[in-house]
């Protein structure tokens, strides 16, 4: 556990100062001016405990950290801020829920807020504050964090996951471009595979990397786990099509994916044995940040991801909620942060320091400055608009997390392309599994 | 007649003071043991979600495991998981403990040496069996590769025959350490006059091990193996570290596929339903090891029951 100091503060400064964020001094007098107007002020004596997904880019966790001490030293509050890994995060919340304690502030993946809507500090205002000051939130950014018209917390942003390539592989393929639809991306995939530069996604319990990719290929083939009204729809013939084209891919794949973790493909593609994935940002930037791999941060190029047959995106991108308890002994302390970390004057600084790994969820931070400090950032910037939110058509909630975090998309691909259940099978298995989530 | 105070029947009574040294010990188990185990059985009848109070649903959950295929591939994993991981951990474990009650060079380091894996932090151990059987960056395959035994790298952890086996062969790796030392320590309270009349007698080196060692190991055997039994029924660690239950779930265990339902998806009911349901497969492994350890005769002789 960290607690911030004003030492800390100036320590986070001189290491943001190297990338021209704003630091120090002048980040701390925003943070006392922006204090002294806020709608929300913080309890005298207040003390903040804020869990985090560990960081993948440090750049971007110095910008946090800053960020923090900062609203320290201008409101006085306490804080003490720690990180777990990202499976961690959801775990350890549900036990704080369950409790009643241990934290005040949680910074989860995907639904989080959804999962405990009894539990949860309503962000209304919070909400309603940025979104007027910043050009409202993204679609998919409201629907993941409200539960009718309540805010159950605040999209903080989305981690973009899109097509990282290797471009001599896509040259010697014969692809002057990405694909930008399924045929020609399964056509890209066997020639890749042809010329043993293969690509590979993760087909394993890979929370992120994994259900991101296979929900991709169910709703581009125009298929749903449920339907707008909850209705169990994962039968049905979209979902077959769907299967068989998801197993074209996986004979072209690497071979091994079936184990692949969120991790797996970063390792292979820093190592040069993977040539097309479908990651964050951070494969990219753990390569341009490695003087040993230079070549090979210049031959790594991002794409979107292709459409489907229904001819329009159908992405499923990381959300990235915060929330706060409802037993929190500090509820404005916790607002007031919260409405302080998306302010202008920072979030801009953060995206900067995600380097591309975090997307604004608040259109006025379309033209942040790192959408175009680097070309190879620019398809990120699109992540909180295009995806949809984790329950595709369906309602956002308990359930719909459910269902991803019990991997039942992933594993009914996974049953099928593997060859442990044909078709018919593995979408029965899935559509029993989710009667058992949706009963 | 005025009764005595309950101090003075402290004092004098030896029932009650030997009531109130049970106090501790029947609070710990209490509250510990009991009342977790209890829990863990009420939430299993209702349909609590994390951060949600549930309501009484009866057997619900039980009646959706009892039609839930994942839910039965998980306790054929768990007995397929056990029983091979078991029995192969007491034979290299009964055999490492013969091979080290001899006299040879070095002994005492090797019996130190026996232990490491099991002073080794389960994930720690389960982490690096995670990159020995890696997909892409396996030791085993870029050594067979290189050895030209193999054209392309075995797909250990990806392929449900093989994860298998890899997630068996590192419990057995894990677990070996245990029986082998506490069975060495069994062997050491063999008196060597036995061995020594045995073979005036004529006995052979087998004889010795069948009607001598054996017998007289037999409790501690028993002992062991329950232990063993339970220790990889309830295995968690060294999967979740490796696998998290694949690929398509055939290596997912009862412990870890309750605690995906329960605390990653946040249903706790339906969780505590599968933790209950490893009871009934618990409780037979210990009855086994219990009316066992009651024959008197595995001590005292064949017609001693």
């Amino acid at each position: 556990m960290q607690d911030f100091t004003r030492r800390t503060l100036l320590q986070g400064g001189t290491a943001l100062a190297a990338t021209g964020m704003l630091t120090g001094p002048a980040l701390f007098d925003f943070a006392k001016a922006w204090a002294q107007s806020a709608p929300w002020k913080a309890e005298p004596g207040a003390k903040l405990t804020v869990m985090r997904w560990k960081r993948f880019v440090p750049a971007e966790d110095d910008a946090f950290n800053a960020m923090v001490a900062a609203f320290k030293a201008a409101t006085g509050t306490e804080m003490n801020v720690f990180s777990e890994s990202f499976e961690d995060v959801q775990p350890k919340a549900s036990v704080a829920a369950n409790t009643g304690s241990g934290l005040d502030l949680a910074w989860g993946l995907h639904t989080l807020p959804q999962l405990f809507p009894t539990k949860v500090l309503k962000m209304n205002d919070v909400a309603d504050y940025l979104g007027k000051k910043y050009g409202g939130w993204t679609d998919a950014a409201a629907k993941t964090c409200k539960q009718g018209n309540d805010w159950l917390g605040i999209p903080v942003a989305t981690n973009g996951g899109y097509m990282t390539y290797r471009k001599s592989a896509l040259d010697k393929a014969g692809f002057k471009e990405f694909p930008k639809d399924f045929p020609g991306f399964l056509e890209m995939c066997k020639a890749l595979k042809a010329n043993n530069t293969p690509a590979g996604f993760a087909l394993g319990h890979a929370s992120g990397d994994g259900n991101s990719w296979l929900h991709w290929v169910l709703w581009g083939h125009g298929a749903y786990t449920v339907d707008q009204s909850d209705k169990i729809i994962i039968n049905s013939p979209e979902t077959a099509k769907a299967l068989e084209y998801c197993k074209s891919l996986y004979d072209a794949f690497i071979p091994g994916t079936a184990s692949w973790n969120d991790s797996s493909n970063n390792k292979a593609f820093l190592a040069g044995e993977l040539y097309c994935t479908a990651n964050g940002i951070s494969i990219y930037v753990a390569a341009k940040t490695d003087a040993s791999k230079k070549e090979l941060a210049e031959d790594t190029y991002h794409a979107l991801w292709p459409v489907g047959p229904v001819g329009k995106p159908t992405e499923l991108q990381l959300a990235l909620p915060i929330l706060a308890f409802n037993f929190t002994k500090y509820p404005n302390a916790a607002k007031a942060f919260v409405a302080f970390m998306l302010e202008k004057e920072n979030y801009e600084k953060w995206l900067d320091g995600a380097q591309g790994y975090l997307t604004q969820t608040l259109n006025g931070y379309e033209s942040a400055p790192i959408w175009t400090a680097d070309p190879k950032n620019a398809v990120f910037s699109q992540a909180s608009k295009r995806t949809l939110p984790a329950a595709g058509i369906g309602t956002v909630g308990e359930k719909a997390a459910t269902a991803i975090a019990d991997f039942i998309v992933v594993d009914m691909f996974a049953n099928y392309c593997t060859g442990t259940k044909d078709a018919k099978g593995a979408m029965a298995e899935a559509e029993r599994q989710l009667k058992r989530i949706y009963r | 007649m005025r009764e005595d105070g309950a101090w003075t029947q402290l004092k004098h009574n030896r029932n009650w003071l030997g009531f109130w040294f049970m106090v501790p010990a029947m609070a710990f188990l209490i509250f510990f043991l009991a009342y977790p185990l209890g829990l863990g059985i009420w939430l299993s009848f209702t349909d609590t979600r994390i951060g949600r109070v549930g309501h009484f649903v009866a057997t619900e959950n039980y009646e959706w495991l009892w039609d839930d295929s994942i839910f039965w591939l998980s306790v054929f994993n768990t007995l397929l998981y056990t029983f091979v991981a078991s029995a192969l951990k007491f034979a290299i474990g009964l055999y490492l403990a013969l091979l080290l009650n001899e006299n040879m060079p070095f002994k005492a380091m090797l019996r130190a040496m026996v232990l490491i894996p099991f002073i080794v932090p389960t994930v720690l151990s389960a982490l690096a069996f995670w990159w020995i059987f890696d997909s892409q960056f396996s030791i085993i395959s870029w050594s067979l590769r290189h050895l030209g035994l193999i054209d392309q790298n075995i797909n250990f952890l990806g392929d449900t025959t093989w994860a298998r086996i890899c997630v068996i062969f590192a419990n057995i790796w894990r677990g070996v350490p245990f029986v082998a030392i506490t069975l060495l320590a069994g062997l050491q309270t063999v008196s060597p006059s036995l061995y020594e009349a045995a073979t005036l007698d004529g006995a052979t080196r087998w004889q010795n091990f069948r009607f001598i060692t054996y017998p007289l190991l037999t409790p501690i055997i028993a002992v062991v193996m329950t232990f063993s039994v339970l220790f990889t029924f309830t295995d968690f660690q060294l999967i979740w570290a490796m696998t998290r239950g694949g690929p398509v779930n055939a290596t997912h265990l009862m412990a870890t596929l309750s605690y995906q339902r329960a605390i990653i998806a946040g249903q706790l009911g339906e969780g505590a339903a599968i933790s209950s349901a490893m009871i009934p497969f618990l409780l037979a492994a210990i009855m086994v090891s219990w009316f066992g350890l009651q024959r008197r005769k595995w001590q005292q002789g064949e017609n001693n029951d």
